[in-house]
């Protein structure tokens, strides 16, 4: 039976790997290894969270060595084994109502404190510092609405060699395997931080189990959520909420800086984004825009259409691809742009030269040799078309 | 004419009346009677729920360590949303109609369900359903992936298997309120004469009570599965928010229906343990008022407590309250039932046949899974324990070590009334002990995965949750080789008639008037209205 063999090859894997424990240690500010409770709170919310848990914990657990203390010398000592005949009794108003009030009572008494923690862990007013982060399919992008640093706005993507990690069945992965991302989201240290989320295409969540923070991002509809960290370094959280199939692979990094390096940071980044700031009427060469088109495509389209060119299934290859081939380039420039079926429109996402560079490198790579070189102004030519 | 299989030797005497009545595939074709389609429902369960844990086991297996080394992501989500589709609509519910069926008239004294014909149709939706279902992997694309709880608009993006998979939910939506009102009708109106309501099984009320929370709530998942069909291709735009509409309001909508479907998924197996409890404690049920008005305040309070599913989604502080609130009361009425047990069994004379062994493992097992119920109520808590392991933790322990251990425990107590033959006792032990242990085994490390963070429906994990994965993985496996074990060496024997033979009452603690009729249970029971004593358990005359 198919059933059967199947599980007995997975426990033969079962006895070849277990004595193999897997070599990774505790990630500071993410999962500890076989990590029993939640995360070391970094902010007061989560200390509160940590604490509720705590207490309902301790209580539910009183209360089941009682109750089951209870059956078990039941078990015991009312066996028709050890010659225990059977009462007669099957009922008693006082006993229901007792159990009944009781608890009520407890029950009450637990959500006390939890409506406490509750109402001040939804109060976002008074932040320091607003930031968006919207849900892609799949990535985070983060951008800075008010407060210091207000303006700065980046993608936040899993690195790229930890999903191939995982394609390879994840050998000898680092310590923060799935959770690194290129441009972590950076934030001051003891400032109460409000962040507003909301998703371009489906539901995702954002969460950080540190800051005991957790918030819907849904596609057109803001939430919010805040924190305060207390303490600097990096924290991690994932995505929560089931986004389609590269939802364990959008990780989200929180970077917390003492307040002079994270002026320092945002110094830093206007810099960049002044210097990066494409100029759509720049002429690109054919080496330089392929060598930013490949890093364009693993970054955004491999995901989908593999780093061999190739798709899977319902995703079309683009290796060999007659669109990408055809000697009118506004029709591979369209479909970019505007998307095409499952495919998602890049015209809000991509820059001009990011959606030329890539489009370059696909027209002149594995098998095809267009020779074809578009010009961001192309792009942007097509836009609104 | 056989009880449950043509092929086994019969040695009761026949009624003529049914010379005529049919044999071969038409017996089971044609079905009307409630015995021969509560075998069927129960079959088709047993079928289904070894497809839906071999979906686990392919879960198991990808998740025993980090990386992809069986299945792509996409695979992965369909084997999660078909492994609980499969579970919750193929195994669970028929499996509970199908011992509704076997049960229920005889309970009450009754010849057979009110809508006998009805009631075959009831149990041959479910072929075409699932059929669908298990097709849709091998459909364009492939199963659907959004999850069991198919929330919009990820489902707007699914392949052509997510409208089967609906119009699978809409013919077994069809299926359940047809067996309801069936289950409605023969209580309210056939009960044999002095079996008022208060004195009905515990079994039968569960059943009333759960067959009204179907009535209301399947009609709910339609409408959310037809707004979800039109959106995606009849131009509307009722989530999507491009158009106008809500994506919350979908879960909304499904989680009206969601939590009132948990609670039909666990009412009747309270019953079942109500009457296996005193059974084999030899002492009637603790507080049996206090045990329906209980069942009657949970199935009322379902109704109000949809969005502690939903704490997460944005809602205003107020609601996340009132939501708390709610969920936590649900845990008083529940309290008391295990109290009521528990007291039927304080001072009792009790034995441990199989059906006990599951019936005290449930009322052991399915508190922890009330106490995460209970921890995750609490808002605060949930925000950092939503879509965690601790929640597939959660249901994992109400759902297998509740409504499956009690389905076990129900099988063990009445497979001698329904086959004539008692099942292997060594083999039920061995079954009830390896199920126990390893359900264990795969499922307490997943509350430790959930307070670390772990997030659901991942095919990949950081490399720090991989020791509880592993352990959660072994057990995983252990618990579905007992399965097979209980299938081979308890199931199928006593399919075949191979067993000691059963006497009328092989529980010396039973009651009921189940027990009034010969073991097996002849094709016809309770022709005619039998007269009964004064507590409505025992014919008299």
């Amino acid at each position: 039976m198919k059933s059967i063999s199947t599980k007995l090859a997975s426990l033969l894997l079962a006895a070849g790997f277990l004595p193999a424990a897997y070599a990774v240690n505790d990630l500071p500010g993410g999962p500890a290894v076989r990590q029993l409770n939640l995360h070391e709170a970094v902010t007061r919310i989560a200390a509160e969270q940590s604490w509720l848990h705590w207490f309902m914990l301790i209580t539910c657990f009183v209360i089941f060595v009682a109750v089951f203390g209870v059956m078990f010398y039941s078990i015991w000592k009312h066996r028709k084994s050890v010659g225990h005949p059977p009462a007669a009794f099957h009922e008693s108003v006082t006993v229901e109502v007792a159990w009944t009030i009781v608890p009520f009572l407890i029950v009450i008494g637990m959500a006390l404190p939890a409506t406490k923690v509750l109402v001040a862990s939804k109060d976002t007013s008074n932040s320091d510092l607003t930031i968006k982060a919207t849900g892609y399919q799949w990535k985070w992008g983060y951008d800075y609405i008010n407060g210091e640093g207000a303006g700065i706005g980046f993608l936040s993507t899993l690195d790229p060699t930890h999903r191939e990690m995982s394609n390879e069945g994840a050998k000898d992965v680092p310590d923060d395997y799935l959770l690194k991302v290129d441009n972590p989201l950076v934030v001051p240290v003891n400032k109460k931080i409000r962040i507003i989320t909301t998703a371009n295409d489906v539901i995702h969540a954002w969460g950080v189990p540190s800051f005991g923070v957790k918030q819907d991002a849904i596609p057109g509809f803001v939430r919010d959520t805040w924190f305060r960290a207390e303490k600097t370094g990096d924290f991690y959280g994932q995505c929560y909420e089931l986004c389609g199939k590269e939802h364990a692979y959008m990780p989200i990094h929180v970077k917390v800086l003492a307040a002079a390096d994270y002026t320092a940071w945002v110094a830093d980044q206007q810099k960049k984004i002044a210097a990066k700031a494409d100029d759509p009427g720049k002429v690109w060469t054919m080496a330089d825009i392929t060598a930013r088109g490949e890093k364009v495509y693993s970054g955004t389209c491999a995901a989908c259409h593999q780093a061999n060119g190739k798709g899977a299934g319902p995703i079309l290859p683009l290796d060999g691809s007659a669109i990408v081939n055809d000697a009118d380039k506004n029709k591979q420039i369209q479909v970019v742009l505007n998307g095409r079926g499952a495919m998602p429109a890049w015209k809000g996402q991509l820059s001009d030269t990011d959606i030329a560079a890539a489009i370059t490198y696909t027209k002149n790579h594995w098998s095809n040799h267009t020779g074809q070189l578009v010009q961001p102004a192309e792009v942007l030519a097509q836009r609104g078309k | 004419m056989s009880a449950v299989l043509p092929g086994h030797a019969d040695d009761h005497a026949h009624d003529d009346h049914h010379d005529h009545a049919p044999t071969g595939w038409r017996r089971w074709v044609y079905a009307t009677n409630h015995k021969d389609i509560g075998t069927l429902y129960l079959l088709f369960a047993f079928a289904m729920l070894m497809i839906g844990g071999l979906l686990a086991m392919m879960i198991r297996a990808e998740l025993f360590e980090p990386g992809l080394q069986f299945f792509n992501p996409e695979l992965f989500n369909q084997l999660t949303t078909m492994h609980g589709l499969i579970m919750v609509f193929g195994a669970i519910m028929p499996a509970f109609v199908g011992f509704a069926n076997w049960m229920i008239p005889l309970e009450i004294g009754a010849p057979d369900m009110a809508f006998a014909r009805m009631n075959n149709l009831s149990f041959w939706l479910l072929i075409p359903a699932a059929i669908m279902l298990v097709a849709s992997f091998f459909m364009p694309g492939g199963a659907p992936a959004a999850g069991w709880t198919i929330y919009a608009p990820l489902t707007l993006q699914m392949g052509p298997s997510m409208d089967m998979a609906i119009f699978a939910l809409h013919v077994l939506g069809a299926s359940s309120i047809m067996g309801s009102i069936n289950i409605i009708v023969t209580i309210l109106n056939m009960r044999a004469p002095g079996m008022t309501l208060m004195k009905m099984p515990l079994f039968v009320w569960t059943w009333l009570i759960t067959a009204y929370l179907l009535i209301a709530v399947m009609p709910v998942l339609a409408g959310a599965i037809t707004m979800t069909l039109t959106d995606r291709h009849f131009g509307t735009t009722f989530f999507n928010p491009a158009g106008g509409g809500d994506p919350v309001m979908f879960q909304h909508i499904f989680w009206f229906f969601g939590h009132p479907e948990v609670y039909i998924m666990i009412l009747p197996a309270f019953g079942i343990i109500s009457q296996v409890v005193p059974a084999f404690a030899r002492k009637k049920l603790f507080g049996y008022s206090s045990m329906v008005y209980a069942v009657a305040s949970i199935a009322i309070l379902s109704f109000i407590v949809w969005a502690h599913h939903m704490f997460t989604t944005g809602m205003p502080v107020q609601g996340q309250l009132f939501f708390m609130y709610a969920t936590m009361l649900i845990a008083v009425p529940t309290a008391v039932k295990i109290f009521n047990w528990i007291a039927t069994m304080w001072q009792g004379s009790m034995t441990f046949e199989t059906p006990m062994l599951f019936a005290v493992g449930f009322i052991f097992v399915f508190t922890m899974g009330g106490f995460t119920g209970l921890i995750l109520a609490m808002a605060p808590i949930d925000l950092l324990l939503q879509d965690t392991y601790y929640v597939v933790a959660h249901f994992h322990y109400v759902l297998v070590a509740g409504s499956l251990y009690a389905m076990f425990a129900g099988f063990y107590y009445w497979s001698p009334k329904w086959t004539g033959v008692m099942y292997n006792e060594r083999a039920g032990k061995i079954h009830f002990w390896n199920s126990l242990i390893a359900f264990n085994v795969t499922f307490f490390p997943m509350h430790f995965l959930g307070l670390a963070g772990m997030p659901r429906r991942y095919a990949d994990y950081p490399a720090q949750f991989t020791d509880f994965n592993m352990l959660a993985s072994v057990g995983a496996f252990w618990f579905g080789l007992t399965q097979v074990y209980f299938l081979f060496f308890v199931l199928l024997p006593v399919l075949r008639g191979k067993g000691e033979k059963a006497p009328q009452k092989p529980w010396e603690g039973a009651e009921g008037l189940e027990w009034e009729v010969p073991s097996p249970a002849p094709f016809h029971t309770f022709e005619t209205p039998p007269k009964l004593n004064a507590a409505a358990t025992r014919i008299i005359g």
